[in-house]
């Protein structure tokens, strides 16, 4: 008790934190008051070991990790929980979805999915709207976003069709250059035209946004409704994921002795049912103990279904795990660079993506009884193991390489994998190109594409955004407009400055202590 | 494009060799899309600007012949990911009987025949070969060195009026994607010169595609005196005086 004491009063009395960082940090340590659901002592030493990893969400979570509601369904009936009537026109529709947005919950504490705005405002967007006023309330609406949700996880989805909405959106985020909303364009090769995807390469130009994603294999693996949220998960709209779980396949490498082979038979299979443990622990915390599906207006009015939702069964550490294993073989290649290496990776993500689908798992009808395999893509705690399936920072092979390596994985990870691609500045002048490579990745299976400028104002840090000059800002002054988030935790406030642009973010995916 | 895998034809092409220096799986400089690009070895002209010099030797080196079915495998690994391929060099009308095997083996491949062909020239190919290499090329761009014939010569060791003349060709038979202009601070830059040049340009083609570069000393031989890479203001400045009807400027 005298550990939980000095932990809330060094939160209450942090000065470099905001009053609304403070309260969710409560919120979380309130929750570890409560013992932690129930594991089997092999689960928890992996889970002290950080092995396998919970993301931090607090021993009992009382909220979805990723809700997708439905807002067209809201939309066109309105909300009783928030006694809002249906909009009948765009103004209306614009001051609906604000409200809504505010009272979404998620892990972050802010909505990860603020719709396929384009099928959402398409009944409002009628043909006495000109573009000029599409522009101005976008605008508008999209200042109100990055200001009230300053979160980038914040994420929203256009296409795979052409719409004057797509395109003035890509307008308004050029003009405006905000790291939020997060975006993704949906990209399908016969529904989306070329000048589209070209719109959405130049928009990348300027503001790093959108990701663009398969909408073919999506639609294969979620049928049409789902969308890519947060940091590109790709999930069911109407639906969701209960939780996270990730699994470090760099320490289990460690903690393996024999052949890689025999990696695939004993260690691998033993950690991952390790892992799902604790998602099912999870799930059965949320949905049986704090019965959120039987109580949150979004599932009581029906804009979510938990027959839509599943968890995330994510893995990481992947480069590493197959050096380090094909080490143990006696044979030097690197993940990325050697032939036998990448045909082993491939191995070993669909042993790990077979393990998972014979895994029963409870409420989970979203992925038919199983959990979505995950690529997951790091938060700022992880030194020295690369996120999901990348490929080392620094240590990338030319473009076709990189692509060849990745492109095999992209169809076993459901819920979303990604690599992003740094380009150089060269690219610019001749969008058309990444047309090219981005309709190649996905004619080559990929599953989600994102690149990035080298000489770009925005970086992304593990798939969601910051700008170079508010992190200039943080380190000119100690302060931003976003303090609470660049300084998230005083105790480490020290960290690099890299690590604190992380955490400008208001998000989950952070330090934990 | 009639030709087909089982034709004879086709099989004569493939075994075409040529001198290759070198390839490029990925690039966005060599014309529209990400392309894949076959620098041909040899040149007839001499620029002093040259940044690839030592493509310009006209070699017969057997360690440069390069059969269009070497080159294959290396295009159809890149493919799913190309907008198409261009030619460049050196000078690659040059070996106009390897372009015309690259080009119509490429559009008879049921896997490559939807990339477009391109070709990266000096423009001084005569009329009946870029007729002959026509119905198999999607495009040209075309190296405008200099508008003045004497200024022309001097950089390039040739006249300029075959390469005006190719312009005016390529653009009748819509084949011309771009001319470009290599621009030299002190040697090609005049504004009076640069607005003879665009005035010339829009009367072939008013909104021309035309791409201005900036020399970069990088790659190029030494000069007395020696080059100057024009600034980006400078460059800017060129273009200004260049720019004429609606020829679509790019400045790189």
């Amino acid at each position: 008790m005298h550990e939980f004491q000095e932990r809330a009063r060094t939160l209450v009395q942090d000065g470099t934190l905001s009053y609304d960082q403070k309260l969710r940090r409560l919120a979380t340590l309130a929750t570890e008051a409560l013992p932690y659901p129930a594991l089997s002592p092999e689960s928890r030493e992996a889970l002290d070991k950080r092995v396998i990893c919970d993301m931090f969400e607090g021993h009992a979570p009382f909220t979805a990790r990723y809700i997708l509601p439905d807002y067209e369904k809201a939309v066109r009936q309105g909300l009783s929980y928030l006694e809002l009537r249906p909009p009948t026109n765009l103004a209306d529709a614009l001051a609906f979805l604000q409200v809504m947005y505010a009272n979404v919950p998620s892990v972050t504490t802010y909505p990860v999915y603020l719709g396929d705005l384009d099928k959402v405002l398409a009944p409002f967007v009628t043909d006495d709207v000109s573009d000029d006023e599409l522009d101005t309330m976008l605008r508008r609406f999209w200042i109100g976003i990055d200001r009230m949700l300053p979160d980038a996880f914040v994420h929203l989805d256009l296409g795979p069709h052409d719409s004057r909405i797509a395109r003035s959106i890509f307008r308004v985020e050029r003009s405006l250059r905000q790291s939020v909303p997060n975006i993704t364009l949906k990209v399908d090769p016969d529904l989306t035209p070329d000048s589209l995807v070209d719109d959405g390469v130049r928009t990348v130009f300027e503001t790093g946004k959108p990701h663009f994603v398969n909408h073919p294999m999506m639609v294969g693996d979620h049928g049409e409704r789902y969308a890519a949220v947060s940091c590109y998960n790709s999930l069911k709209i109407g639906g969701g994921a209960h939780t996270l779980v990730r699994l470090n396949l760099k320490e289990a490498a460690l903690r393996h002795t024999g052949s890689a082979d025999e990696f695939l038979d004993t260690t691998l299979p033993h950690y991952v049912e390790l892992t799902a443990e604790l998602a099912e622990a999870r799930i059965r915390s949320l949905v049986e103990e704090q019965r959120f599906y039987e109580t949150h207006w979004l599932a009581v009015e029906g804009f979510i279904d938990i027959d839509r939702f599943s968890a995330m069964f994510g893995i990481f550490g992947l480069a590493e795990c197959v050096n380090l294993l094909m080490q143990h073989d006696g044979h030097d290649g690197r993940y990325g660079h050697d032939g036998r290496t990448n045909a082993y990776a491939v191995r070993l993500v669909e042993r790990v993506a077979a393990l998972v689908a014979e895994r029963p798992m409870p409420y989970c009808e979203g992925g038919d009884g199983r959990c979505y395999l995950h690529s997951q893509s790091g938060i700022d705690l992880d030194e020295g193991v690369t996120a999901g399936c990348r490929i080392p920072v620094g240590d990338e092979p030319d473009l076709l390489r990189h692509l060849e390596t990745c492109a095999p994985h992209h169809h076993l990870f459901a819920s979303g994998i990604s690599d992003i691609f740094h380009m150089d500045e060269t690219a610019v002048r001749n969008p058309e190109a990444m047309v090219d490579i981005i309709r190649g990745a996905f004619r080559q299976g990929m599953r989600d594409f994102t690149f990035n400028l080298d000489s770009n104002e925005f970086v992304r840090i593990t798939g969601y955004l910051v700008r170079k000059s508010d992190l200039a800002a943080i380190g000119a002054t100690g302060a931003a407009r976003h303090s609470s988030d660049h300084l998230a935790a005083g105790a480490e406030a020290n960290f690099h400055l890299t690590q604190r642009a992380v955490k400008r973010i208001g998000c989950h995916e952070r330090d934990p202590r | 494009m009639s030709a087909t895998l089982a034709d004879p034809a086709f099989a004569g092409a493939a075994a075409t060799s040529g001198f290759v220096a070198d390839t490029i799986t990925f690039s966005n400089v060599d014309g529209p899309g990400n392309r894949f690009v076959v620098f041909l070895q040899g040149c007839n002209f001499d620029c002093v600007a040259c940044h690839n010099p030592q493509t310009i030797p006209l070699a017969t080196g057997e360690h440069f012949r390069t059969t269009v079915a070497d080159l294959l495998p290396r295009i159809r690994r890149a493919a799913p990911f190309l907008g198409g391929i261009t030619v460049s060099g050196g000078e690659a009308t040059l070996q106009p009987d390897f372009v015309h095997a690259l080009f119509s083996t490429v559009k008879a491949d049921p896997d490559l025949g939807r990339l477009s062909c391109f070709v990266d020239s000096n423009g001084s190919l005569d009329d009946d070969t870029w007729h002959r290499l026509a119905p198999l090329t999607d495009g040209t761009m075309i190296d405008l060195k200099c508008f003045d014939p004497d200024i022309h010569q001097q950089m390039t060791g040739q006249s300029n009026a075959p390469v005006l003349h190719s312009i005016e060709l390529l653009h009748g038979m819509g084949l011309l994607y771009e001319v470009r202009l290599l621009i030299l601070k002190g040697v090609n830059d005049d504004p009076a010169l640069l607005r003879r040049t665009g005035e010339w340009l829009a009367s072939v083609d008013p909104a021309m595609r035309v791409k201005m570069i900036a020399f970069r000393a990088h790659g190029a031989r030494p000069h007395e005196p020696a080059l100057v890479p024009p600034t980006h203001d400078e460059l800017e400045a060129a273009a200004g005086h260049l720019q004429v009807a609606d020829l679509k400027l790019c400045l790189v």
